[in-house]
């Protein structure tokens, strides 16, 4: 059988190569199989590859240096206006004396999110994407160029806020942490369903504002364990600190930094 | 609109995989719940095949239907990841099928 179509080898096969939604095909039936096979077999190569093949490598690539160097690594992913940076301030301010930390800032333009992290006291590299909508293993391979890996515990990837894009794009983090404020819809984790899948942790943040909104709380968590059963949630408020000393414990477990 | 830098990887798995001969058909897979969308895919390859071996190729995409098995043993058909299973309503399904992104072959000149 053809492995294009289906056809049976008595077909021969005409394909209309111009790129048209319709894919037509017109069969012509009878003719002898040996002229199917000379028009059209030895003209099929089989690849069966992942697309995304040459991303996944540089990110084996990408996760194997972490392991080696003990760096534990979190893909900050969340759509724009979140919190994630002021979260990464509040973090990186508070967990100065026990943790060596880095941080990868991804957005399309403007190295104002390097800033601030810079005002940290931390080492920070700005990735500028252009028209791209998501960071991928190469751009954070070469960002890791600028960091003295020998000197740090905790890597956070602040990725470019959408909550589509990063979500097929290993960059070989150990997990990735989806942000939801709840300025946003609680139904955000059925919307996004991938994203909200493919996080180990997902933070509500702004929690503070919970008393000028009408953001059910319940329902939000109920639809995110709907996706990701096993999603383990901190509701906090970067602003205020609420709620981050539960974050930290599990980054200070999770990265070994907890003594 | 990571469609875009996707077609741009499938174009050039293709080019390093066809042998220097001019690309008729590519055939690819997209699962349903790969999040990434047939039509787009469609939209960006006119443009990353341009001044390519893959230029005026048609492009044959098969979708596959997602499929989850349950914890209690059931499988079923799954068409987002909160599917609940259709036989104790539980949910978070393991993905069986559906998450897939390849290039299958390509009919060459």
């Amino acid at each position: 059988m053809c492995t294009t179509c289906g056809c049976s080898p008595t077909d021969t096969h005409q394909q209309s190569y111009a790129h048209d939604r319709q894919h037509h095909h017109t069969h012509e039936l009878n003719l002898p199989r040996q002229l199917h096979e000379h028009n059209h077999q030895d003209r099929i190569i089989a690849i069966e590859s992942d697309i995304l093949s040459k991303n996944n490598l540089l990110a084996s690539g990408n996760r194997a240096l972490f392991r080696e160097k003990g760096i534990f690594t979190l893909n900050l992913v969340s759509s724009p206006g979140s919190g994630k940076t002021t979260l990464l301030e509040r973090t990186l301010t508070d967990l100065r004396n026990s943790t060596r930390c880095a941080v990868i800032e991804g957005d399309q333009q403007t190295s104002n999110d390097a800033d601030r992290i810079a005002a940290t006291g931390v080492p920070v590299r700005q990735i500028n994407t252009g028209a791209g909508c998501h960071l991928d293993a190469h751009m954070v391979s070469h960002a890791l160029e600028e960091f003295d890996l020998e000197n740090l515990n905790l890597l956070f990837v602040e990725n470019v806020g959408n909550l589509v894009c990063p979500a097929a794009f290993d960059l070989g983090e150990d997990h990735k942490v989806v942000v939801l404020s709840v300025t946003e819809g609680e139904d955000k984790p059925l919307k996004y369903p991938q994203m909200f899948h493919n996080s180990t942790v997902m933070l509500l943040n702004k929690v503070d504002l919970l008393p000028y909104l009408e953001f059910d709380v319940t329902k939000c968590l109920e639809m995110a364990r709907r996706v990701n059963p096993e999603i383990i949630i901190f509701q906090l408020s970067a602003k205020t600190g609420q709620g981050m000393e539960e974050w930290y414990g599990w980054l200070k477990e999770k990265s070994g930094t907890g003594n | 609109m990571h469609e875009l830098s996707i077609t741009q990887s499938m174009v050039e798995l293709c080019e390093q995989n066809a042998g220097g001969r001019k690309v008729l058909a590519v055939t690819m897979e997209i699962g349903e719940l790969s999040g990434v969308v047939p039509d787009s895919v469609e939209f960006c390859f006119e443009a990353c095949s341009r001044d390519t071996l893959l230029e005026g190729a048609t492009l044959i995409i098969q979708v596959i239907p997602g499929r989850g098995r349950c914890g209690c043993g059931a499988e079923s058909p799954l068409s987002t990841y909160f599917d609940p299973c259709p036989v104790c309503g539980g949910f978070g399904l393991s993905v069986v099928a559906g998450e897939e992104l390849r290039v299958r072959e390509l009919e060459v000149e």
